[in-house]
């Protein structure tokens, strides 16, 4: 029962009484424990810390009121720091790692009463589209467990489909929260660059990095990113902008909004599952009175290049602090030596994909590449900001597939990386620009895979991309599905 | 072969900021390891820096007073190596665009002023510190130090003696120490510099091979390995032996410099730009908010010390080498005009006095308004000026003014000429032999009846009226 419910229902349920906000929880743990061994969703459950706070709640009805998620229980991904909770980015190098502090975002949802029960799985240091490159086990695709629930945040995407969290947190550097949550079919928002704090979000590439929210409703979403949003002075790149309510936009009216159909982004060969689907909501779209127009995006196809020199050239640096001398792992050496420990701890802390990552940003960043490389790259970067401005003067949003392929099997894709990367090819290039992309589902395809598509905003309008998600949901009478699991 | 060298110096000042660049941290110096640290300046994971306002502060000044061009948008870059004194393994620095570029200071030389250029000025953060166990394989890190804030400024190579590089680090600290952005102390290490220098044939304009030294705690260190390297580059290349690309330890001691790494086996720090800082931007209102906060520097004080109030150039150099003396100075001249008078007194009574104490003319307990008044006590004859230094040592230990002193001490000239022609007359009367020696001739005994009338009034009497009144007398006695 409790694995179905929004976040709504959970505040009017322990609002009305209906339950308890520890009843809730105990619910919610011991759903988790039956269905988490197999889909690998949570690296860490705090239980204990979960049910200490919902008594809290219980012993304090005026404080259940007041907190707007008071009660509500939501999954973290395990790249964001929790106080005393584990924190280890699903690596081994820091598989004991304790922060002493919250991220900003995460003590922004504690003070609105979220209670946390647990940290969820993903690609090691974010690094990943298919939760596979994790330390502790891939994340198992609740919808179909041989395939992989997308990546980065796997983990939080596959808690939140299959009941295990009514919401979550994920982070998306490329496409980390759309992908997991188009390939588990729940709604996943990566807000502008700038809008949420990245103060204690463990850095994979910072001028990438943007934590979102993760859940089953456009209501959900909107409120989660209503509560993480804004201007943080421990982040000097978050913007001092005010946060809409998102949550009190959803249902205006969105005729004679105009969406813009990036041409490149449909002449790559895409599952026609998926290019269908996104064709069917255009077509919900033009009924709702939405108006389309086709725009070009020239340096699409740069974006995975680009994207794949800059983002490893910052994680080459952001990396370099896990040396085994201050924190986390420390590879016993045979003799006293600094280099040997060096070594040896990076060696066996870091798994496969982060030293290939590695590998890359230092090479990008040496001597005598750094201009054709990062420099490059750079330049790209700004390429392709430039189309989306330019595509925004004639639209309000864009709409484009999450990915070119349905959900994969778990393997399958493995020993080719780059097949890999290019499964980002159409999440990357926002990131690179830093405007909002919003995953929306549309129900599931003829394999009882999900499909849905991607809306792209201009910088800080996460409004609009709400509002024709709530539009469409609408229209379509979507009802979240939790996904079956035998 | 004759020779020039060639020289450039690089200089890293630690700044007097209360907090550290990047973290609310202390930059207290000397406090128990590890405890002015937090998850920022440890480069825990998921932490972010925010720049500290003042440290720009401090760089806009220094670029003004250093005649540099000001960016508009600079940007912190990371310096990439490992070391366990880095807790991030890189250092945030500024690499492609400092905060202040193409300056120029004036130094004085043997040949008279000369300009050395400065090519740049960026701001960084200092490392920490490594203690090894001497007798364990041990070593332990301090991050206490971790995050100071560092300004390093980069000279054009336009010095070509050691003597230059000594008096241009010495103009350097004396702005630096000015400004108040660094307390200039180069051997607890808040004041570094390492050295650039190449030689070439005297009237070429081509460069030659350069060294970098490093390892030198003084301005002598500085001079001498300076020297050495003059020497030993030109002895290589008199043998026809080419000078190797490498930096070089000083070591003082031996008083030589010793290859440390080769050019081949410098590290590549993959500078690239800080993507977890938002460029810094500096507008004029800015700059303007700074300029006022300039004070006159070291150079220009001393001559405008030396034009306008007509002093040597030994007393305003000494007057100028503390900003606080040279206003101590000024202060003291509004209410006593009588600039050399105020410099011998502040150079030989207060300087001694305050050295003795050991405290800084900051903690002076004689205020300029009360040095001024006891000068004017002296000026017109209230007291002696050798009354005047005892008074003096006493207001420095009493606190009391000077009119206070003379007064409870009864240390007034006597000026009284009918008593003073009473002490006058006994005097002459008690020593017959010495007026007849007078008459005589023997006008020099003036002096010893003087002295007898001093003891008579405890030093008190006014000299120049004893002297009259004894002439009168004498030739009074003369005439009879």
């Amino acid at each position: 029962m409790v694995e179905q419910w929004t976040i709504s229902e959970i505040r009017s349920k322990l609002l009305k009484g209906a339950i308890s906000a520890k009843e809730l929880i105990q619910e919610l743990l011991s759903y988790i424990e039956n269905h988490n061994s197999y889909i690998n969703a949570y690296l860490t459950i705090t239980a204990e810390s979960a049910l200490k706070e919902a008594e809290e709640f219980d012993n304090n009805r005026k404080l259940l009121e007041e907190k707007p998620l008071g009660g509500v229980p939501i999954a973290i991904k395990d790249c964001l720091c929790t106080r005393f909770i584990r924190t280890t980015c699903a690596s081994k190098i820091l598989e004991n790692f304790v922060p002493p502090y919250d991220a900003t975002c995460v003590e922004k949802l504690r003070k609105a009463g979220a209670i946390i029960v647990g940290k969820t799985n993903m690609d090691e240091f974010a690094m990943g589209s298919t939760t596979e490159h994790s330390a502790f086990g891939p994340t198992r695709n609740p919808w179909d467990t041989d395939r992989v629930p997308g990546g980065s945040s796997g983990g939080s995407a596959a808690a939140v489909a299959s009941g295990m969290a009514p919401c979550a947190l994920g982070t998306d550097t490329g496409g980390s929260i759309r992908l997991p949550s188009f390939y588990c079919g729940v709604l996943g928002l990566k807000p502008t660059y700038g809008r949420v704090s990245r103060y204690g979000l463990i850095a994979f590439a910072s001028s990438l990095d943007q934590a979102g929210p993760i859940a089953r409703t456009v209501e959900d979403l909107a409120i989660l990113a209503e509560v993480i949003s804004g201007y943080d002075p421990k982040d000097t790149t978050s913007v001092k902008k005010e946060v809409p309510r998102f949550s009190e936009i959803l249902g205006t009216p969105v005729k004679g909004i105009r969406i813009g159909i990036p041409k490149e982004y449909f002449q790559h060969s895409i599952d026609p599952e998926i290019e269908r689907a996104v064709e069917e909501s255009i077509k919900v779209f033009r009924t709702l009175g939405v108006d389309f127009v086709e725009v070009s995006l020239p340096h699409t196809d740069y974006g995975v290049a680009a994207y794949y020199i800059i983002a490893p050239a910052e994680a080459s640096s952001n990396l370099a602090r896990y040396d085994g001398v201050k924190y986390g792992f420390r590879s016993p050496t045979e003799k006293p030596d600094l280099m040997e420990m060096y070594l040896n701890t990076r060696a066996k802390g870091f798994g496969a994909e982060v030293k290939r990552r590695i590998m890359l940003g230092t090479y990008a960043l040496s001597a005598g590449y750094y201009d054709a490389y990062y420099i490059k790259a750079s330049k790209v970067r700004r390429l392709i900001q430039q189309d989306f401005l330019k595509a925004f003067e004639k639209c309000d949003a864009l709409i484009t597939p999450v990915a070119p392929l349905q959900p994969f099997k778990i393997g399958e894709k493995l020993e080719d990386p780059l097949a890999l990367y290019l499964v980002d090819v159409f999440t990357l290039p926002a990131s690179l620009a830093g405007i909002p992309g919003m995953s929306v589902p549309c129900g599931l395809s003829s394999r009882g895979l999900p499909v849905g598509f991607q809306l792209l905003g201009k910088y800080f309008d996460e409004e609009i991309l709400f509002r024709l998600a709530y539009a469409y949901h609408r229209e379509i009478a979507y009802s979240p599905q939790i996904a079956i699991l035998s | 072969m004759k020779y020039e060298a060639v020289i450039g110096l690089e200089v890293h000042i630690q700044l007097l900021t209360e907090t550290k660049i990047f973290c609310g941290c202390s930059t207290r110096f000397g406090d128990a390891p590890n405890t002015n640290v937090c998850p920022v300046c440890l480069g825990m994971p998921g932490v972010l820096p925010v720049l500290n306002k003042k440290v720009v502060d401090f760089a806009i000044k220094l670029a003004l007073a250093t005649n540099c061009s000001i960016a508009p948008v600079s940007q912190f870059a990371r310096k990439n190596y490992f070391y366990p004194d880095l807790p991030k393994n890189y250092q945030i620095s500024q690499y492609e665009k400092p905060i202040a570029e193409h300056g120029w200071l004036e130094i004085d030389t043997q040949n008279g002023p000369k300009k050395i250029g400065i090519r740049r000025i960026h701001m960084e953060e200092d490392a920490g510190k490594l203690i090894h166990d001497e007798s364990k394989p041990v070593s332990y890190v301090d991050f206490n130090r971790t995050g100071v804030p560092l300004l390093e400024i980069v000279s054009e190579p336009d010095i070509r003696t050691p003597e230059e590089a000594a008096q241009y680090l010495k103009t350097l600290r004396d702005i630096v120490v000015y400004l108040e952005i660094c307390d200039g102390n180069m051997e607890e290490g808040s004041f570094r510099c390492d050295a650039n220098i190449s030689l070439r044939p005297m009237g070429s304009t081509e460069l030659g091979v350069k060294t970098e030294l490093k390892n030198m705690n003084s301005f002598k260190n500085v001079q001498k390995a300076l020297e050495f390297e003059i020497r030993r580059q030109s002895a290589l290349l008199d043998r026809g032996e080419k000078v190797v690309q490498e930096t070089r330890l000083w070591d003082a001691a031996r008083g030589v410099t010793v290859g440390m790494r080769t050019k081949e086996e410098e590290q590549d720090y993959r500078y690239f730009p800080d993507p977890d800082l938002v460029p810094v931007v500096v507008d004029k209102e800015w700059i303007d908010e700074v300029k006022n906060t300039v004070p006159e520097l070291p150079r220009d004080k001393k001559l405008r010390f030396m034009d306008q109030y007509g002093l040597p150039e030994y007393d305003a150099e000494i007057l100028v080498s503390d900003r606080h003396l040279a206003d101590y100075f000024e202060e003291t001249i509004v209410r006593f005009n009588r600039p050399k008078t105020v410099s011998n007194w502040i150079l030989t009574e207060l300087l001694r006095e305050l050295n003795q104490r050991e405290c800084s003319i900051t903690q002076c307990p004689v205020s300029p308004e009360r040095l001024a008044e006891l000068l004017q006590l002296i000026d017109d004859e209230t007291i002696s000026a050798k009354i005047g230094k005892s008074v003096f040592e006493e207001m420095f230990s009493t606190g009391k003014s000077a009119r206070t002193i003379v007064e409870e001490k009864g240390l007034k000239q006597v000026t009284d000429t009918d008593l003073l022609e009473k002490v006058v007359s006994e005097v002459l009367e008690q020593h017959p032999k010495e007026v007849e020696k007078y008459l005589g001739g023997a006008e020099k005994v003036i002096g010893f009846f003087v002295g007898q009338v001093m003891r008579k009034t405890q030093g008190k009497a006014n000299p120049k009226l004893v002297n009259e009144l004894l002439r009168k007398k004498l030739e009074e006695k003369r005439s009879k």
